[in-house]
């Protein structure tokens, strides 16, 4: 080969591996958006008086074994949620934990269960569609019968969500699944229903965001009632019969829609944040608290979703195939040229 | 171009000795250890836990091992893509290297699944799910295992005979070898591509974003050249064969530039993102991050000139330092720069180092049986100084 044939083939050959950034145009992935009828939970810090009763009906709701934490076995207590279990309430302590919801010598609760991302990191990551997104609550859901077991969510998941039973030769991953089974009998996540202090709201996410503005519009020290249970959007109740002209004050009000009484409270000091409406591209869990939410565990994290950032990169080096198969072309263009079947010896090929 | 002096022919000699008997025990170590894994599960022999459930089988056999196993992909690109005949006789023992580094790092990947009766989920059409990097990895290095098999086909054809065969896959050889340039690409840069999705939880020095699959193309495309003239060197010592010195040494100038446009890029995408202070931080982080970037600068620095690249023992050092670089920027990646929040700690158990230590045993003890009974190793004079 002269020299001049050898240097348009070396020239080829990096034309062959340009043309991949060349023919793939930016498909630059957004957000994806919160799915019409969202479902979630909003978890009230100020609210939550520890008893854990929420830490106790996921376990009977979901049939999760105990879990211990302490020499004597006497009942279930876990330190934080595994692959045993979903749920859990953890304290924040500091120095002399005088007054509750204050974060210098102070103490404060926290929940930590499944954020139902609006655009989650596990689903995105999973190579097999075992961990999916309802399309229409938005709710997260696994099923151990299509899973791996890779732990591509496990190590994925900013709050650390996804669990893994290590000890199993037929491991599976846990996490929480807003009781989704429980939903055809009428019923809702088991958390939100115990919950003495409606500390843990069920509802739609609309409903649940409009009810952490209006926590977050009330004067600190006074008097409040909060909804427990399950806090129904307005219109529902509207639909069912509300006789014409009345409906207009029903729709506005929150407290005849939840199912459970409502809880009486003084107002606490909340800090204005919704926690996980803007993180991460939104969660389905929303969070309100008097103490900022790194310190109870949570991280800060910019409002563009991972999963966005990583389909963003395969979109763009895979959409439609489109730039691996021009590169293949290129290359069996140029190796056709270079390969020398003829040629016996030292050729393999 | 390639002549018909330098055509691979069988070593022979005997496949047992001290050495490969070493091997062999080790290999078997690990299968017992993965026999009692697979009856006790993931946690009976590995210190994985819900903030670490990734550990040395995914980072280093799967990630570093199939980087180390780039050998055949780099080769094939400079002979076949860019032309660059000079080198064939490198090309059939690198392949072979590759081979069985991609098809261990597949099969170990059943060892580390949790649910691995579902793998074929993976390629199923109803359970894929292609927008995942994990999908674009799997399905990638499986198909490129096959193709490495196809590849290196003519090498057991020769030895069995089958001439007419040889000779029908010889007329569509190119097609494979093309396939064999662009699956590497793909999923090398997308083994980058996994850790985007961590975000924040992968730490500033490696959490390199858009930019992380060309870091981990380029230096799979540089670990490539560098595990070949390590095995060069290896085979020439191992086997008593001449040292092929006029092929490495202009191979080592294409390994050198490969090294100068990484550092750049490295140097450069880690100023940008304004992720350098960290490096200055008391941290294991910024320690590790430091010999990582020490084990691609010493060799840009003793490699410069013509003269050390012609030195079988400073060229020998520089590929080591190399393939450390490039499992360190692998490991630093996905273990040590991996921070998923406080109170989780991960170093592998002894039984998980075995299982990895087994896995590279086998390999070499295939490798050496392979190139003593097939067609694999260019035929060279003995060495005669």
């Amino acid at each position: 080969m002269d020299r001049r044939k050898f240097f348009k083939a070396s020239l080829a050959g990096g034309a062959a591996l340009a043309t991949g950034a060349a023919t793939c145009p930016a498909q630059a992935r957004d957000n994806k958006p919160l799915p019409s009828e969202a479902l979630g939970l909003l978890f009230d810090s100020t609210l939550c008086v520890g008893c854990k009763a929420c830490v106790a009906a996921c376990k009977e709701a979901n049939g999760m074994p105990m879990e211990f934490s302490t020499k004597d076995q006497y009942w279930d207590t876990p330190l934080d949620i595994s692959g045993k279990t979903l749920n859990v309430i953890k304290a924040y302590r500091d120095g002399k934990m005088e007054v509750k919801d204050r974060e210098e010598n102070g103490f404060a609760f926290i929940k930590k269960s499944c954020m139902h991302c609006v655009d989650p990191s596990c689903v995105s990551a999973c190579p097999v569609s075992a961990m999916k997104k309802d399309p229409k609550t938005g709710v997260v859901t696994y099923d151990k019968d299509a899973c791996i077991g890779c732990r591509y969510c496990v190590a994925a998941c900013p709050f650390g969500v996804p669990r893994f039973t290590y000890d199993s030769a037929t491991p599976q991953i846990s996490k929480c699944q807003l009781c989704v089974h429980r939903h055809k009998d009428g019923k809702y996540a088991a958390c939100a229903e115990v919950c003495p202090t409606g500390a843990t709201l069920y509802g739609r996410v609309s409903v649940l965001r409009e009810e952490a503005r209006r926590r977050l519009a009330m004067k600190p020290g006074e008097m409040a009632s909060f909804p427990r249970g399950h806090l129904r959007a307005a219109e529902e109740k509207v639909l069912q019969g509300a006789p014409q002209g009345k409906g207009a004050m029903q729709r506005a009000g929150w407290r005849v829609e939840s199912d459970q009484s409502a809880y009486p409270n003084v107002a606490a000091k909340y800090l204005d944040h919704v926690y996980g409406e803007k993180e991460f591209g939104g969660t389905q869990m929303l969070m309100l608290s008097g103490v900022s939410f790194q310190k109870l565990g949570y991280p800060d994290l910019p409002p563009r979703s991972d999963a966005a950032a990583s389909e963003t990169i395969q979109h763009t080096l895979y959409g439609g195939l489109i730039a691996p198969i021009a590169v293949l072309g290129a290359l069996t263009f140029i190796a056709k040229r270079n390969v020398k079947p003829e040629d016996e010896g030292g050729h393999h090929g | 171009m390639a002549n018909h002096a330098h055509a691979p022919r069988p070593l022979g000699g005997s496949t047992f000795t001290p050495f490969t008997l070493l091997l062999g025990v080790l290999a078997a170590i690990a299968g017992v250890i993965l026999v009692y894994r697979f009856i006790n599960g993931l946690g009976a022999v590995t210190n994985l836990n819900d903030g670490y459930p990734w550990g040395i089988w995914i980072a280093y056999d799967v990630v570093v091992g199939s980087a180390f196993a780039c050998g055949g992909y780099s080769m094939a690109l400079l002979v076949y893509i860019f032309n660059k005949g000079q080198y064939h006789p490198l090309v059939r023992p690198a392949l072979l290297a590759s081979l069985f580094g991609y098809t261990l790092a597949g099969v170990s990947v059943i060892f580390d699944l949790g649910r691995w009766w579902n793998f074929w989920h993976i390629f199923w059409p109803g359970y894929a799910q292609v927008n995942s990097v994990m999908f674009e990895v799997a399905v990638c290095i499986s198909a490129y295992i096959v193709v490495m098999w196809i590849e290196f086909s003519p090498a057991f054809l020769e030895k069995w005979g089958m001439k007419d065969v040889k000779q029908k896959l010889n007329k569509l050889l190119f097609f494979f070898i093309a396939l064999g340039v662009l699956l590497p690409s793909m999923h090398q840069s997308s083994l980058g591509s996994l850790l985007v999705i961590f975000g924040q939880q992968i730490h500033p020095l490696w959490q390199s974003g858009m930019l992380l699959p060309v870091t981990y193309l380029l230096t799979a495309i540089l670990l490539g050249f560098a595990v070949v003239i390590f095995e060069a060197t290896l085979s020439s010592t191992g086997f008593k064969r001449q040292l092929e010195t006029d092929v490495l040494a202009p191979l080592a100038k294409v390994m050198y530039l490969t090294l100068a446009a990484y550092v750049v890029l490295r140097v450069a995408e880690v100023l940008i993102r304004g992720a350098l202070g960290t490096a200055f931080a008391a941290t294991w982080q910024a320690f590790w991050f430091w010999v990582e970037m020490a084990c691609f600068i010493v060799p840009l620095v003793t490699l410069a000139s013509e003269n050390a690249r012609r030195s079988a023992s400073k060229l020998f050092v520089g590929a080591v330092l190399l393939m450390l670089g490039g499992m360190l920027l692998r490991i630093n990646g996905f273990l040590v720069g991996y921070m998923t929040g406080e109170g989780w700690n991960y170093f592998p158990s002894f039984a998980e180092l075995m299982v990895t230590v087994g896995i590279i045993a086998f390999e070499i003890l295939a490798y050496i049986y392979i190139v003593r009974n097939y067609p694999v190793l260019p035929a060279a004079q003995p060495a005669t100084r």
